[in-house]
């Protein structure tokens, strides 16, 4: 039970709204000296941890060329593609990144998403956009809100998405668990039982969308009385 | 074989170059500071995989009293302005979209050709995602340097540029997944599973299945990841009360389970790279603004995996 002041740390840190790396790293040694471990084996065990996480942070060398394309004012022209098409509200736009992410992602193509590579160069400019050529020039805060929601959406697409598809690593991870224990399942059986899921959220996000451009439209308002 | 080791090189040699720029720009004030964040940073991955575990540790500790104690600068990379951007965009059309795209599309193609017998021993098959993605990047560098005309150094300075705007965040998602392993190795989640299992009421079949849903989406916020707290919940209620004192279906409860610890992931600052590392990619103000974003469809459907499980998990 010793090992749980570890989690009481990333919480504390966390509320208190300390330095993320400092909270992370106090907890990893909180958790290995009330584990039973000394100070050096502490240090060892997160640096190895560390290491063998290094390909995690592998996708940062992407930042170059789309540094390099919005030099070159990628992000304005995806603004001009989107701000000449009435039909462009954000939530319609929104959804239907959802629509195109939870559908390919359920195909097992991942890849065809992510912050870095297309919602920060392309989705949020064209959902800004989108926003701008229907209430004009947007509020800092109202223009911060509509981001986040380029990145939730690509976030809830992928996650009720992939399942769908059999050899994504979490289907995996439940056939080998049940297998464990005795439970032999296919992966079909397990990815057909995403579907249901998967058909919720895009009923739960896809309402929010529809009603996201009345709920903007609201607090434009609101800001200019 | 290209796999791991290979991106580590290229990832390596791509720290030092931020490292260096980080060193000339005399507009930061805090230039020293992030010069040692990425040259050690740049030091792990040239190096990691040959020092001991305890230089790899005492390498992380440094970088995170660099930037927890010191602090981190942002540069002042000499960028174009949005009359310059409105001018170039007009000028170059929809031609700029291309390269753009080119990255996801190599990755795509890239992960089917790799996994090809006949292209089998070139490709660590179990990397052929991540190696495709660098190698997309470099297509897409080959696309844009002659259209856009642009000098070596330029690409690497508005590397730094965004990498400044996301700052110390880029390496939270890795502490985390190493975090996870530290907690893996003392015990946490058998510790917590058991703590779970003794306090949760689960004395009906929906009792039951709402403490496995619930558990699931709690226990992956503490973690920051569904993949930890699966199998510690499954074991602690899924199985010994769903499936066998209930008479559940095991492939659903997996299932639904699985995906209400997603919820938990879209609630959790400790899910870093999803929910803080797209927030400071986006220049929010708010930290958490990504996780209000989410919270509504992460509660209704956990409430809706719920009631799915229920009503499915007990009927086959």
């Amino acid at each position: 039970m010793l090992s749980l002041i570890g989690i009481a740390v990333v919480v504390l840190g966390f509320m208190a709204r300390l330095n993320p790396l400092l909270v992370v790293t106090a907890a990893a040694l909180v958790t290995g000296l009330a584990g039973g471990m000394g100070p050096v084996e502490v240090v060892a065990t997160f640096g190895k941890a560390f290491k063998e996480n290094r390909y995690v942070s592998v996708v940062w060398v992407v930042l170059p060329v789309i540094g390099l394309l919005e030099r070159a004012g990628l992000q304005e022209r995806a603004k001009t593609l989107i701000g000449a098409v009435h039909a462009a509200t954000t939530g319609r736009l929104l959804l239907l990144y959802f629509v195109f992410r939870q559908i390919t992602a359920a195909l097992g193509l991942t890849s065809l998403g992510g912050h870095a590579q297309m919602v920060r160069p392309l989705i949020a400019p064209m959902a800004e956009a989108a926003a701008e050529s229907h209430h004009g020039p947007l509020p800092e805060e109202v223009r911060q809100t509509v981001r986040a929601h380029a990145a939730a959406a690509d976030n809830i697409a992928l996650f009720f998405g992939e399942d769908i598809f059999i050899a994504i690593a979490s289907i995996l991870l439940i056939k080998g668990f049940l297998a464990q224990n005795g439970i032999l399942v296919e992966p079909l059986q397990l990815s057909v039982w995403a579907i249901p899921t998967a058909i919720c959220a895009l009923l739960i996000h896809g309402t929010q969308m529809m009603l996201f451009d009345r709920h903007l439209a609201r607090r434009i308002a609101e800001g200019r009385r | 074989m290209i796999g791991l080791e290979v991106l580590y090189v290229v990832a390596g040699v791509f720290f030092v170059g931020i490292a260096v720029l980080s060193a000339r720009d005399k507009t930061n004030p805090k230039r020293w500071t992030n010069t040692t964040f990425w040259g050690l940073f740049a030091v792990s991955f040239l190096f990691g995989s040959h020092l001991p575990d305890v230089v790899n540790g005492l390498v992380v500790l440094a970088m995170v009293l660099t930037a927890g104690v010191f602090g981190f600068g942002r540069g002042a990379p000499a960028t174009t302005g949005p009359e310059e951007r409105r001018a170039s965009a007009a000028r170059l059309g929809n031609r700029l979209f291309w390269p753009a795209l080119a990255i996801p599309l190599t990755a795509l193609a890239g992960t089917f050709l790799f996994k090809r017998p006949a292209l089998a021993g070139l490709v660590d098959p179990k990397q052929a995602t991540l190696v495709s993605l660098i190698l997309g990047v470099f297509v897409s560098l080959a696309m844009a340097m002659p259209m856009l005309r642009a000098r070596p150094s330029v690409p690497m300075q508005e590397g730094r540029r965004l990498l400044d705007t996301v700052g110390w965040a880029a390496i939270l998602p890795q502490m985390l997944a190493a975090l996870g392993a530290v907690f893996a190795a003392a015990g946490v989640g058998t510790a917590l599973g058991k703590l779970a299992s003794a306090w949760l009421p689960a004395g009906s079949e929906f009792a039951a299945v709402a403490a496995y849903t619930f558990g699931m989406a709690i226990f992956t916020m503490i973690m920051g990841n569904a993949f930890a707290a699966f199998p510690v919940m499954t074991a602690g209620i899924g199985l010994p009360l769903i499936v066998q004192r209930f008479g559940g279906n095991p492939a659903i409860m997996g299932a639904v389970g699985m995906l209400s610890g997603f919820c938990g992931t879209l609630m959790t600052p400790m899910a870093a790279n999803f929910n803080i590392v797209p927030a400071a990619l986006l220049e929010l103000s708010d930290r958490n603004a990504v996780i209000k974003a989410q919270l509504p469809t992460a509660l209704l459907l956990l409430l809706a995996n719920t009631v799915l499980m229920y009503v499915l998990v007990f009927r086959s």
